[in-house]
């Protein structure tokens, strides 16, 4: 059991790091402002959701396993919401996407 | 495997700090700031000082942040960029740091458990708190009770920061009207339905944890300070998303005021209480018949004075901040 | 071993400097302001360093627990003093700098030395 528990741990973290660095790598080689945010904002959501269930596991049926859930029905509220505030800042700031896609031949 | 995490840290912390350093967009510079302050944080819980990293992740990482964006919005926030580098200071600064790293061979190696420093106080101190004072934190019983005299000299210089940054900025505009009244268009982010749900939804959540953390200092990490912070980051993300005027009506700026002034006076008062039932000033021993419960009554009633200045201050300085209006 | 048992000094030292340099030759008054917050973060790592005993914890009192080792609660007191009172003189600095924008127009120093001149 605890086995299974340690690996099913191991692999909630291992692939929570690898969106974590792929939203990093993401938001530095991405040519635009959106699609920066874009590659940041969704990856860090659920790289730190599957960070905090993998340690959550390791706890156990415990407070400290209460507390870390609540902290990511805190971070699934806020992380999403800073991230539209940041884009709806920029565009009314006048910041204008790079390449803009739909004309009217390809409707 | 926790010392190389620990290398990590601070190798990142030095090249944030460089960053700072050549910014030229000063907006950058203090969202660098932030994270820098976030990464100190870390380091802090990383060195098993967990009071100590909670209060640098809400102070500085928080509020300094929150100062420095305010400041920021009413000057401008750009940096003139200098062609030429300043020479003698990368001389003297260079000279002065391998000096120092010199220096550090003579100090003792990280955790040595014979360190001087862990000699004298710090083992009466850990064993003097159950006894004396029973509580499990010993940080708290610490700043609260045995070394109380200088929490109450720190309640007073953030009572001063308040009442100095009032006095500077607080007529209006610069010209000498005398207002503090938010003009009419201060809706705040009404008409932003997302942050404005999510924001209402979460101010009550904050500020319960700010009260958790106040009254659960003794048990675990927490106290006076990192409440303040926490309870009056909860109310400015109120004042943000509902607008000046609406967070006026809330808690006026007189109930404001009676905050800072009450908590430094609470302090002062149980210290005087102590003495008027014949102990020493800041003796909490004789408040109750039983000298353990007196130390409770005592520590719980000096971290909610800290507490409540605090939060004065720092809703004071930020409903300031926003009050001016910058007509240049 | 001695590397490692040495680096937060070293990390201390370079911060130091690097807030100092800062503060000394940058123009700008709200970079110097920031500059100070950096030097005296580095002055809290160095106390929070000398404060770990290997093998120890958080200085929070486990009543179970026999032998437990803790670590020193000194200088976190200190620090959490020193943090708030940082911050307070951040506040207070940034008020001034406000007002002087205000007054002369820019925030850089030698701009306002020269207005001052005249």
């Amino acid at each position: 059991m605890q086995i299974a528990l340690d690996i099913a741990s191991w692999t909630l973290l291992i692939a929570g790091g690898a969106f974590v660095f792929t939203g990093g790598l993401g938001a530095l080689r991405m040519p635009d402002f959106y699609t920066r945010m874009h590659a940041a904002s969704l990856t860090d959501s659920l790289g730190t959701i599957l960070v905090l269930f993998g340690i959550a596991l390791q706890a156990g049926v415990s407070l400290a396993a209460l507390k870390l859930i609540t902290i990511t029905l805190f971070l699934l509220l806020t992380s999403p919401t800073a991230a539209y505030a940041l884009a709806n800042a920029a565009r009314l700031s006048g910041v204008n996407p790079e390449h803009v896609v739909a004309t009217n031949e390809q409707r | 495997m926790v010392v190389l995490f620990g290398l990590f840290l601070l190798t990142l912390l030095v090249i944030t700090a460089l960053g700072i350093v050549n910014a030229d967009n000063l907006f950058a510079a203090v969202m660098l700031m932030g994270i820098f302050s976030l990464q100190m944080a870390a380091i802090f819980f990383v060195l098993d000082a967990a009071d100590v990293a909670l209060t640098e992740a809400a102070v500085g990482a928080g509020v300094a942040t929150m100062l420095l964006l305010g400041a920021l919005a009413l000057t401008k926030d750009k940096e003139k960029r200098r062609r030429r580098r300043r020479w003698p200071a990368i001389v003297i600064v260079t000279v002065t740091t391998l000096m120092m790293i010199y220096a550090t061979f003579d100090m003792p190696r990280l955790g040595d458990p014979q360190a001087p420093v862990h000699q004298h106080v710090a083992p009466w101190y850990l064993s003097e708190t159950p006894k004396v004072i029973d509580i499990p934190n010993v940080v708290t019983a610490i700043l609260a009770s045995f070394r109380g005299y200088d929490t109450l000299g720190e309640v007073f210089v953030i009572f001063t920061a308040g009442v100095g940054v009032m006095f500077i900025l607080a007529n209006g505009s610069g010209n000498g009207r005398r207002t503090m009244v938010p003009s009419a268009d201060s809706t705040g982010l009404r008409h932003h339905l997302v942050p404005r749900v999510v924001g209402r939804l979460l101010v009550p959540f904050i500020v319960l944890f700010g009260l958790y953390v106040q009254f659960h200092g003794e048990y675990g990490p927490g106290g006076g300070f990192q409440a303040g912070a926490l309870i009056s980051a909860g109310l400015i993300l109120y004042a943000l998303v509902e607008g000046e005027k609406e967070a006026l009506r809330a808690i006026p700026l007189s109930v404001l005021v009676g905050m800072i002034a009450f908590g430094a006076f609470l302090f002062g008062a149980v210290g005087v209480v102590g003495m008027l039932f014949g102990g020493n000033f800041l003796d909490y021993s004789v408040l109750l018949s039983n000298p353990v419960a007196g130390q409770h009554l005592g520590i719980m009633l000096v971290e909610l004075g800290v507490g409540i200045t605090v939060t004065g201050v720092l809703l004071t300085i930020f409903h300031t901040i926003a009050a001016r209006r910058k007509d240049h | 071993m001695e590397f490692f048992g040495l680096y937060n000094y070293w990390v201390f030292a370079v911060l130091l400097m690097i807030g100092l340099y800062t503060v000394m030759s940058k123009a700008n008054l709200i970079k110097k302001l920031i500059g100070m917050s950096i030097f005296q973060s580095a002055v809290f790592l160095l106390y929070i360093t000398m404060d770990k005993v290997e093998g120890g914890t958080a200085p929070i009192l486990k009543p179970g627990v026999d032998g437990q080792i803790y670590s020193n609660p000194l200088p976190q007191v200190l620090i959490l003093t020193a943090i708030v009172v940082g911050v307070a003189t951040l506040a207070l600095g940034l008020a001034i700098v406000v007002r002087i924008s205000e007054s002369y127009g820019t925030i850089e120093e030698d701009e306002v030395r020269e207005i001052d001149r005249e």
